[in-house]
């Protein structure tokens, strides 16, 4: 499966081109996209440091959630919102890029296990909320979702780098499949 | 305004030529800057929002600011270091930046403001201090923060 011959479309239409060559909105997105790191993936990491039982140890957990998660939410769509926006202005140079995939791949096992997560150990957060230190599984899904991130935020930067970009040819061949990059044959 | 011969000093140094020739020096410095700003954010953002009455507002101001300082000391320190590491590779850039220039009148500030003001209150005994003047505070702190980050960001685009 391909989405190629769509992002190839997005790329065409009027929206996306006035956005790729707006002088101000683009960097205004980039700059909004960036500081909701703040505010979501600060409360996230507070909430995961949390899990870890490395601070806020007096605070109950369900306190923690009850009062950062909406944060926590905000920024998300905030994040989700700019992202896509970003995605939409350059959609075939971000489509083909390795770090973009990654970044992709991370995001949706961060959301993997935030939902395990609720679905197992959280559901019986009575009996561990007011642990210092949460039981191991909790403590499990904050490491997870602390890597998750990590390599998120990376990734996400280094889609800035042209380093395994499609047009820049040869390439190692575990770039171009990862990449998706349609490569003439010699 | 600036002093000219430190920056064409910082420019000769030879970390700085390091992390300018090599391909993936400034990239993998500045990934671990991002990282850091997302966990002084949060240190930064749950004592900012307790002083406006949002957030963990259940929470004695004490209690919160102490839990988070460790990680905002912690996660400051990793910013001036990465910091420095980008200011050395590009220091001619950032002298001619407004946006650099900005950046570091608002850390300054910042630093300042965090660590003599703000520590004051929100160490203050519960109820010493006015909500309105907790709320100020707040305000400051975050629109310095927000200062530095939005310039910070500004220095990439910049040319």
């Amino acid at each position: 499966m391909t989405l190629l011959p769509f992002c190839e479309w997005l790329a065409g239409t009027r929206g996306s081109i006035a956005l790729h060559q707006s002088i101000l909105i683009y960097p205004l997105l980039e700059t909004t996209h960036v500081l909701t790191l703040c505010v979501f993936l600060g409360t996230a990491v507070m909430l995961d440091l949390r899990l870890l039982g490395l601070t806020l140890v007096r605070v109950p957990m369900s306190e923690v959630k009850r009062r950062l998660g909406p944060w926590m939410v905000a920024g998300f769509v905030v994040m989700i919102i700019t992202g896509i926006s970003l995605f939409y202005a350059i959609p075939v140079r971000t489509y083909q890029s390795i770090f973009f995939r990654i970044k992709v791949a991370a995001l949706v096992l961060a959301g993997l296990n935030a939902f395990v997560f609720h679905s197992t150990i959280d559901r019986r957060l009575a009996g561990w909320d007011r642990d210092p230190v949460p039981p191991r599984a909790a403590r499990r899904a904050g490491a997870r979702s602390l890597v998750l991130w990590a390599i998120i935020v990376v990734a996400g930067r280094m889609i800035a780098y042209n380093w395994f970009d499609c047009t820049r040819q040869p390439q190692w061949a575990i770039v171009n499949t990862l990449a998706g990059c349609v490569v003439e044959p010699r | 305004m600036w002093p000219l011969p430190f920056f064409q000093w910082a420019e000769a140094t030879t970390i700085g030529e390091m992390i300018r020739t090599s391909a993936w020096a400034f990239a993998v410095i500045e990934s671990f800057h991002l990282l850091a700003l997302s966990v002084i954010g949060g240190a930064v953002l749950i004592v900012d929002l307790r002083l406006l009455g949002l957030g963990l507002r259940t929470q004695p101001i004490g209690d919160l600011a102490r839990d988070a300082r460790p990680w905002l000391v912690g996660s400051l320190i990793v910013m001036l270091v990465t910091g420095v590491g980008l200011f050395l590779s590009e220091p001619m850039k950032c002298y001619e930046s407004r946006a650099f220039a900005l950046k570091m009148t608002c850390l300054a500030l910042a630093i300042v403001f965090t660590f003599t003001v703000r520590m004051k209150v929100t160490m203050a005994e519960e109820g010493r201090v006015q909500p309105t003047w907790l709320k100020l505070v707040a305000l400051v702190s975050l629109a310095l923060w927000f200062g530095v980050g939005a310039s910070g960001r500004w220095i990439g685009f910049s040319s």
